[in-house]
């Protein structure tokens, strides 16, 4: 067997798309399979049930969804209440969502409606990445058959009104942020709002909304059929469940598969991709989470496993579960410098330090990357990157802050060589006798 | 109460305020630069971060966190000053740091947040960012480069203005705050978002590189440019005044002014009659004050009473039109009116037939506002700006009969003239708890003024707008003197002409103007004594002119149009020779022989407040006083003319508005504005 999961146990069975993602090919699969004696058991159950499932939200903060489900008004009053999906798949790295949306739309679709049901919402929309055109036309074609075989839509089989509306966004990182992603989805510029209120309080159109990210919804319905208990054996406590995992970079194999949580790094990384190019021991440092988390170097990796926990202890996160592998031929300083230089993209200028925060960050990172930068402003991006650092409305700020530290916490000796270096055959150069002897 | 402990202090609080209130109130200043009273909360600055517990172990933006029970708040701790100290430092990186060269410096809260939270050197050694200028209209000059994306001008102009032309485009730190496809801000409030900016990226266009803040002398008082009486500063520099600055008087104009207050002001030394002038040969030559005071004494003492006619301007404050009626008065004149644009207003009818009765604050209160010919954004874009927000707020509906103007708010238009009015009165809506009818000043005005206020009157009376404690009936007046002339009986005596009647031709001898330029003399053929302060219409058609002076050159007393009496101080000397006003008219009684009894202001103030008691109530308004609705106006026929816009520009209805090249520049824009093709042609 390779890995941990068995086949039987996947939640995603067309990953791939190796089958029909149609309404037919689902049912097969299983989807839509007994949503109405699911929905049958009342909304208590469905939200005990997710709690008691253990499912953390897979969009990176791992806040329990179940939990979050439970912080919508108990009763609709004067405000309707909302599901928004979150599909605005941005993060560096990270593609499951897009196998999810076009390869296995109806889950998601299912997931909705349950999810809808829970919270008392007659209305979701899908806020699907502008640059996710493809993804795009699928789900509403698939939207389209559940409309047409009244599985969702004003009085379908289940006997709760319920429409879905899917909105393209226009492709910028930023509307990731829940709040963000509200404010475009009203019309707004997307701009991260404060909070409190919280989303659950006053969201969409100020009415009680819950933001969840599509593979959270789209697991929804299978973990109802197997039950919590099922969910809730895989991985460790409070790590619990499987998880689409992505791996990219330098492995033999990089793939999307769906595993259990709480799988060994380097098992994840042999069994299903082959290994590192070159082999373990030219692996370097390895991103576990998406670009916003911090790198391991490669000893830690070795003892790393992929859940929340583990990667918290050795100051990094298990983010979206997208690893990029680098091996030794990588240039460490300037892929985080070209990931710095993202992050100053896509700051939305809204506040202050991550507007200013970013922009100089990446620049003394891309004089990091040739050397030319002096000893002393380690200290100096360092410093820069804690002012950034949890002083923000949202958290891109705390985002590019992270990859930064990340690498110089585990590789300052490599930054400080390139510097010196760089002074060699280069007399009229300052900063690095100066201040190297301090 | 709930209590929370600021730096260890407990302090009791309202619920619902926020952190950075509640360290307010515990005598904590907590920086800021977006966050404003009377704005949305942005949070945006990061420069208010406070240390809470229970809380997370990171540094919370105050002005948006509401504070709780038991909460304790840190604004001095360790966490505290690097948070912000790490703020001031990145808005800083980016920031031109060119005080010497900024109209901000002096008055920049940037520059005194530095002050306290700035390093000694900085520690950026890229390139700083430059912006290009934006174009935002003849008032507000840019200097985007040291903008700080605190958003309070988008703000101001989408909540308060209602004019959603400021934003900011771009993200990142490429993101600018520009007007839409960069015209001018077409709003008569844009000037504020220059007191809002806290750094120097929005400064004043009229005003640049004029003067130092610590070079100017300060003197708090009233505006007069139109009836609402705005609390205002003004700024001095020797003899000129080098700006006008709002104050704060919540009941009045918050701490808001219009355009038009603040950017007059260059029209003070414009245009201004320093010197007496006296007719000879058809040309107006200078003179003496005494050879000025022969020429009008020979022809006040050849004419007979019933010849001699006064009419007061809109500028005039009440001492002087005091000082008019008393000595005119004793001579047994009695043509005299104060309403020069010929208002159906009648004292006898009480004095809450011709207020803002509601009071400017009591628009808060109000559900239904109707506008009868008015245009509230030009008659008092302040006062337009508290309906806005009534509106916005949801709790206030607002229709209006009369010209279909953008008001910045959603309204329910009935129709455009008597017709509809009559309609209206004859079936108004019912169940409105607090309504208000507004008209306005240019309506009462017209041939069938007193009808229409007749109607209106009967339409309040149906709508219920009078009840105890609530009178709903309002005059917008526009003439900051209309007020109070009337409250003094300023108006034609038995067998006395109106104004409109005193400049027709053969109608008097002698005609005595003050600060009157706003009527039609074409007709006159009388002797005129034009006192006043500029070269307009009124001067231009004198045979003596007296120089007097203006409204920041003089203490007076302005009633405002819902009746508050309130103090204007004198910030510079009149201009030249000119003199005050009342001293003017007492010069001339000793001269006429019929010496006033008074020699002090004072004195003329203490036998204003004895004849006429409502004068010395500074500052108080009557709210909700009785009202007999059935003899306001008079019954009559109407015209069929729609209710128009007020003939004049909004930048142009004074003399010394006329006389200032800003509003001439704003009244060019305006009048662009207008004609120009939609964005997408």
């Amino acid at each position: 067997m390779v890995g941990i999961l068995e086949d039987k146990d996947r939640i995603f069975t067309n990953l791939y798309g190796f089958q029909d993602w149609g309404l037919e090919g689902a049912k097969k699969r299983g989807a839509w399979n007994a949503t109405p004696d699911m929905l049958a058991q009342g909304r208590d159950w469905v939200i005990n049930q997710i709690k008691n499932s253990g499912l953390r939200g897979r969009g990176g903060a791992g806040f329990g969804t179940g939990l979050k489900w439970s912080f919508m008004p108990k009763e609709v009053k004067d405000r309707p209440h909302y599901l928004v999906v979150n599909a605005d798949e941005s993060e560096p790295g990270t593609c499951k969502d897009r196998e999810i949306m076009r390869h296995d739309p109806h889950l998601l679709i299912e997931g909705c409606l349950i999810a809808s049901f829970a919270m008392q919402a007659n209305a979701c929309y899908i806020y699907i990445r502008g640059e996710y055109v493809r993804e795009r036309e699928v789900l509403e074609a698939a939207v389209k058959q559940a409309y047409e075989a009244k599985l969702i839509g004003k009085n379908n089989v289940h006997g709760w009104d319920f429409d879905l509306y899917i909105h393209h966004g226009g492709g910028a990182y930023i509307c990731g942020e829940e709040t963000a992603l509200l404010e475009s989805l009203e019309g707004k510029k997307g701009q991260p709002r404060l909070k409190p209120p919280f989303p659950a309080g006053a969201g969409l159109y100020g009415c009680p909304t819950t933001v969840n990210n599509v593979e959270s919804i789209a697991v929804v319905g299978t973990i109802l059929r197997r039950g919590a208990d099922w969910f809730a054996g895989f991985g460790r406590p409070n790590n619990t469940g499987t998880k689409l995992m992505c791996v990219s970079g330098h492995v033999e194999r990089p793939c999307n598969i769906e595993e259990s949580m709480s799988i060994p790094l380097r098992q994840l990384l042999e069994d299903h991709c082959g290994g590192i190019r070159g082999g373990w021991g030219n692996l370097k440092a390895i991103i576990p989470g998406g670009s916003s988390v911090a790198m391991i170097p490669a000893e830690q990796c070795e003892t790393a496993l992929m859940d929340f926990d583990s990667l918290r202890e050795l100051r990094s996160g298990l983010g979206t579960a997208a690893v990029i592998v680098m091996d030794k031929s990588t240039d460490l300083v300037k892929a985080i410098a070209r990931l710095a230089y993202f992050y100053k993209h896509e700051s939305c200028g809204q506040c202050t330090p991550c507007r200013e925060g970013t922009g100089w960050m990446w620049r003394v990172m891309e004089r990091m990357a040739t050397g030319e930068a002096e000893m002393k402003e380690i200290d100096l991006l360092l410093d820069v990157a804690s002012q950034v650092e949890g002083h923000t409305i949202c958290a891109l700020g705390d985002a590019a802050a992270w990859p930064i530290q990340g690498l110089f916490r585990h590789f300052r000796p490599e930054v400080e060589d390139r510097i010196t270096r760089y002074r060699v055959g280069r007399p009229h150069v300052q900063g690095v006798t100066l201040t190297a002897a301090e | 109460m709930p209590k929370a402990k600021v730096n260890g202090v407990e302090v009791e609080f309202e619920p619902g305020m926020t952190v950075l209130q509640v360290a307010e109130l515990a005598g904590e200043e907590i920086p800021r630069f977006c966050y404003h009273e009377r704005l949305s909360i942005a949070g945006n600055c990061r420069m208010c971060l406070v240390e809470v517990k229970p809380g997370p172990p990171k540094p919370q933006a105050s002005c948006a966190l509401p504070a709780a029970e038991n909460q304790e708040i840190f604004t001095n701790s360790p966490m505290v000053k690097k948070a912000r100290e790490g703020v001031m430092e990145f808005l800083l990186i980016n920031h031109p740091l060119d005080c010497p060269i900024c109209d901000q410096g002096g008055e920049c809260d940037l520059q005194d947040q530095a002050m306290g939270y700035g390093r000694d050197e900085t520690r950026f050694d890229d390139n700083k960012r430059a912006v290009e200028e934006k174009f935002m209209g003849p008032l507000i000059k840019t200097v985007m480069t040291r903008c700080i994306q605190c958003t309070r001008c988008v703000r101001f102009v989408t909540e308060v203005a209602g004019v959603p032309e400021i934003g900011m485009t771009g993200r990142g730190e490429d993101a600018e705050i520009t007007t839409y496809l960069e015209g001018a801000v077409n709003s008569e409030l844009s000037g504020n978002v220059i007191d809002l900016c806290p750094v120097g990226a929005l400064t004043s266009k009229p005003y640049a590189f004029n003067a130092r803040p610590w070079e100017l002398k300060k003197t708090e008082t009233i505006d007069v440019m139109d009836a609402l009486g705005s609390a205002i500063r003004i700024d001095a520099r020797g003899a000129e005044v080098m700006r006008v600055l709002p104050r704060i008087n919540e009941e009045v104009n918050e701490e808001w002014i219009s355009d038009k207050t603040r950017y007059a002001c260059d029209g003070l030394m414009r245009q201004r009659l320093d010197q007496p002038y006296v007719r000879t040969g058809g040309k107006l030559q200078p003179a003496t004050w005494a050879g000025a005071f022969d020429a009008v004494i020979k022809k006040l003492k050849s004419a007979k009473a019933d010849r001699v006619g006064v009419i007061a301007g809109d500028l005039q404050d009440a001492e002087s039109m005091k000082a008019a009626l008393d000595l005119f008065g004793s001579m047994g004149v009695t043509s005299l009116d104060c309403r020069q644009d010929g208002a159906a207003l009648d004292p006898k009818a009480g004095r809450t037939s011709y207020l803002f009765n509601s009071s400017i604050a009591g628009i808060d209160e109000a559900d239904h506002i109707v506008l009868i010919g008015v245009n509230p954004r030009h008659a008092a874009p302040v006062l337009n700006a508290r309906i806005r927000r009534a509106v916005m707020q949801g709790n206030c509906k607002v229709s209006v009969i009369g010209e279909q103007a953008d008001l910045t708010y959603a309204y329910d238009y009935l129709g455009a003239g008597p017709e509809t009015l009559t309609r209206f009165a004859a079936k108004p809506p019912k169940g409105a708890v607090k309504p208000m009818l507004i008209v306005g000043a240019e309506t009462v005005a017209r041939v069938d003024g007193a009808a229409v206020l007749a109607l209106v009157a009967k339409a309040a009376k149906a709508m219920g707008a009078i009840k105890d404690g609530w009178n709903g009936f309002n005059i917008l007046h526009t003439a900051a003197s209309r007020v109070g002339g009337l409250d003094m009986g300023f108006v034609p005596g038995e067998g006395g002409l109106t104004a409109s009647q005193m400049v027709q031709k053969g109608a008097l001898d002698v005609l005595v103007l003050m600060g009157a330029d706003e009527i039609d003399l074409s007709a006159s053929d009388a002797f005129v004594i034009y006192m006043g302060t500029h070269g307009d219409a009124g001067a231009h058609r004198a045979d003596v002119i007296l120089p007097a002076a203006a409204y920041s050159e003089k203490t007076g007393l302005y009633v405002n149009t819902e009746g508050r009496v309130q103090m204007a101080s004198r910030a510079v000397f009149p201009k030249g020779d000119a003199k005050e006003d009342w001293a003017i008219l007492r010069a001339l009684s000793e001269r006429l022989g019929k010496t006033l009894p008074y020699d002090s202001l004072n004195l003329l103030r203490a036998k204003l407040f004895a004849d006429h008691p409502t004068f010395g109530q500074i500052d108080y308004v009557a709210m909700g006083a009785a009202l007999d609705l059935t003899i306001v106006g008079t019954a009559g026929d109407l015209s069929d003319a729609v209710f128009a816009g007020p003939a004049h520009d909004f930048y142009l209805t004074n003399p010394i508005a006329r006389a200032s090249v800003t509003m001439a520049e704003c009244s060019a824009t305006a009048k662009a504005a207008r004609v120009k093709p939609v964005a997408a042609e």
